[in-house]
């Protein structure tokens, strides 16, 4: 495989941000209540960690490294304020129900610690690669959180009636949110260890 | 000194008898009323009003002070076994922090009509602060229910010393970080109409602000910097510092309510903290299925919080 899809396989699953890193998990509960709603904030995280992981690494050599931080703040908050104009625009409804997790992309952890960890040390192309892997990882744990939580607390999944009634009102609650990352972590420390053999060690938490 | 203080005195009855509302009912007099739950305004017409009168809903009219075109229409009016005071009761729930306007026409003690009576309903500023942070302390806990500042709350909970250290200095940073904010957003970005900047200047406030603590910290007492000086730097990346200014420029809080709603996000933080220490603690000791053991449980016993929290939702004390 070459390098570049690895990168992007690299973020949907080994190093899922949801589930594996546990990065940025208060979106992952908050705006999961249905597919919808993850699926925009993913989208807008997305755009997000592409454009400021190039923005990055094309400036990389500008940035004294003492004060990086505040220089990876300010590139992102840029192009958190730029998706915060776009997304109103597109779906106004939808963004209604995330606008203040649109705005606090600037604080998810998850961005910030790929430009440290990686934009700021590779060239270009890989650090495109890795942020579009990262993004559409991010995109598929708020989708599949969303999914399940719709499905089984709404009888619902995009807004469609399927199963005409609602088998478990408490997954659209705020604790119903907790229950499905957790299961959802259990599930792949669970699908790892049938296919390395070891326990691994879940995310720093952070 | 004894006469200034019984002139004083006198005067103070005086005026106390000024301010204290007659018996009778002048015409186009303002009298206040208060809220009763959210459906309701209490009013106290002061002498007994006849049954008849009192209880028939087309003789007040109700609207919120800004548009007196919209009347809101009353369901009923409960009238207490005197006849002094009133409950009128309505289908959709008031704003309970607007101020309210009731007309009450041709009032009628005893068969003879003694004029119309204006009633003013408001909230006192206190009642308003202590319902924000009872809000943002309980009701809406912004771990539990607004799912915010997750990242913080997994990382630091595992031991309750760490918990209490980053709870007191979230406190304080998200208090001095939010009535900063405010006075930014209110003197600065609305008067140069850069609105859209907000993001990008709160959370470089916020990150200026906390560089500029742990210097300061760092000269002035070394002790608390050591205790404390750790948690500081993983506060700007804590979603609350950023959420409850964003809040506060949506909703057009005052200084006061900026001041308070910082404050209650800040205890709240500390309180749902310390409670996941404790329980995390009990949890190293316990026999937890080996892919559930580290995050996974923690998620699950988060989520029996946010459920017990849930039993806050419809507490008012006012």
């Amino acid at each position: 495989m070459n390098r570049n899809l690895r990168l992007v396989w690299n973020g949907f699953i080994p190093e899922n941000p949801i589930f594996r890193l546990a990065l940025s998990l208060c979106p992952a509960v908050a705006v999961t209540t249905c597919v919808k709603n993850g699926l925009l904030l993913g989208l807008a995280v997305l755009f997000v960690q592409v454009f400021s992981s190039c923005t990055v690494t094309t400036f990389k050599s500008f940035i004294h490294p003492r004060i990086r931080i505040p220089a990876y703040v300010v590139v992102i908050a840029l192009w958190v304020t730029v998706i915060d104009m776009i997304l109103p625009v597109i779906s106004p409804d939808v963004y209604k129900q995330v606008a203040l997790f649109v705005k606090l992309i600037v604080v998810f952890a998850i961005i910030i610690s790929r430009l440290e960890l990686f934009a700021s040390k590779e060239p270009f192309v890989p650090s495109f690669f890795d942020g579009l892997g990262m993004g559409i990882g991010f995109t598929f744990g708020l989708c599949l959180t969303g999914a399940i939580r719709e499905f089984f607390g709404a009888g619902q999944l995009f807004g469609y009636d399927i199963l005409g009634f609602k088998p478990l009102l408490i997954m659209i609650l705020p604790a119903g949110g907790f229950f499905v990352i957790g299961f959802i972590m259990a599930t792949f420390n669970w699908l790892e260890y049938k296919f390395t053999g070891k326990i691994p060690t879940s995310g720093g938490g952070h | 000194m004894k006469k200034t203080c019984s002139t004083a005195l006198m005067l103070l009855i005086a005026a106390a008898l000024w301010l204290a509302p007659s018996p009778g009912i002048a015409a186009d007099a303002i009298g206040t009323g208060s809220f009763n739950k959210d459906t309701g305004i209490e009013i106290v017409f002061g002498v007994p009003v006849d049954k008849s009168w009192a209880q028939d809903p087309a003789n007040y009219s109700v609207y919120e002070k800004p548009d007196p075109d919209i009347r809101i229409p009353v369901k009923n009016v409960e009238l207490d076994p005197k006849g002094v005071s009133a409950i009128l009761r309505f289908d959709q729930p008031l704003n309970v922090s607007a101020e309210y306007v009731v007309d009450a026409r041709n009032i009628t003690s005893q068969g003879k009509v003694l004029g119309s009576r204006q009633f003013l309903v408001k909230k006192s500023q206190a009642q308003i602060l202590f319902t924000i942070l009872l809000g943002a302390m309980l009701i809406n806990n912004f771990v539990f229910t607004k799912y915010l500042g997750l990242c913080i709350f997994f990382g630091v909970s595992q031991k309750k010393e760490t918990a209490i250290g980053m709870g007191i200095t979230f406190t304080t940073v998200m208090v001095l970080s939010a009535i900063m904010c405010w006075a930014l957003y209110n003197y600065v970005l609305q008067a140069l109409h850069l609105d859209f900047l907000k993001v990008i200047v709160f959370i470089g406030t916020v990150a200026i602000f906390v560089q500029a603590v742990d210097t300061i910290l760092r000269k002035v007492n070394p002790y608390l910097f050591k205790k404390l000086g750790v948690y500081l730097v993983l506060i700007v990346t804590n979603c609350i510092i950023l959420a409850v200014p964003l809040i506060n420029a949506d909703s057009n809080h005052g200084p006061f309510e900026s001041l308070i709603l910082g404050l209650g996000a800040g205890l709240g933080f500390a309180l749902a903290l310390f409670l996941m220490s404790c329980v995390r603690e009990k949890l190293e000791l316990c026999r937890v299925p080996a892919t559930f053991r580290g995050l996974p449980i923690a998620f699950v016993v988060t989520g029996l919080f946010a459920l017990a929290f849930l039993g806050f939702s419809g507490l008012s004390i006012f």
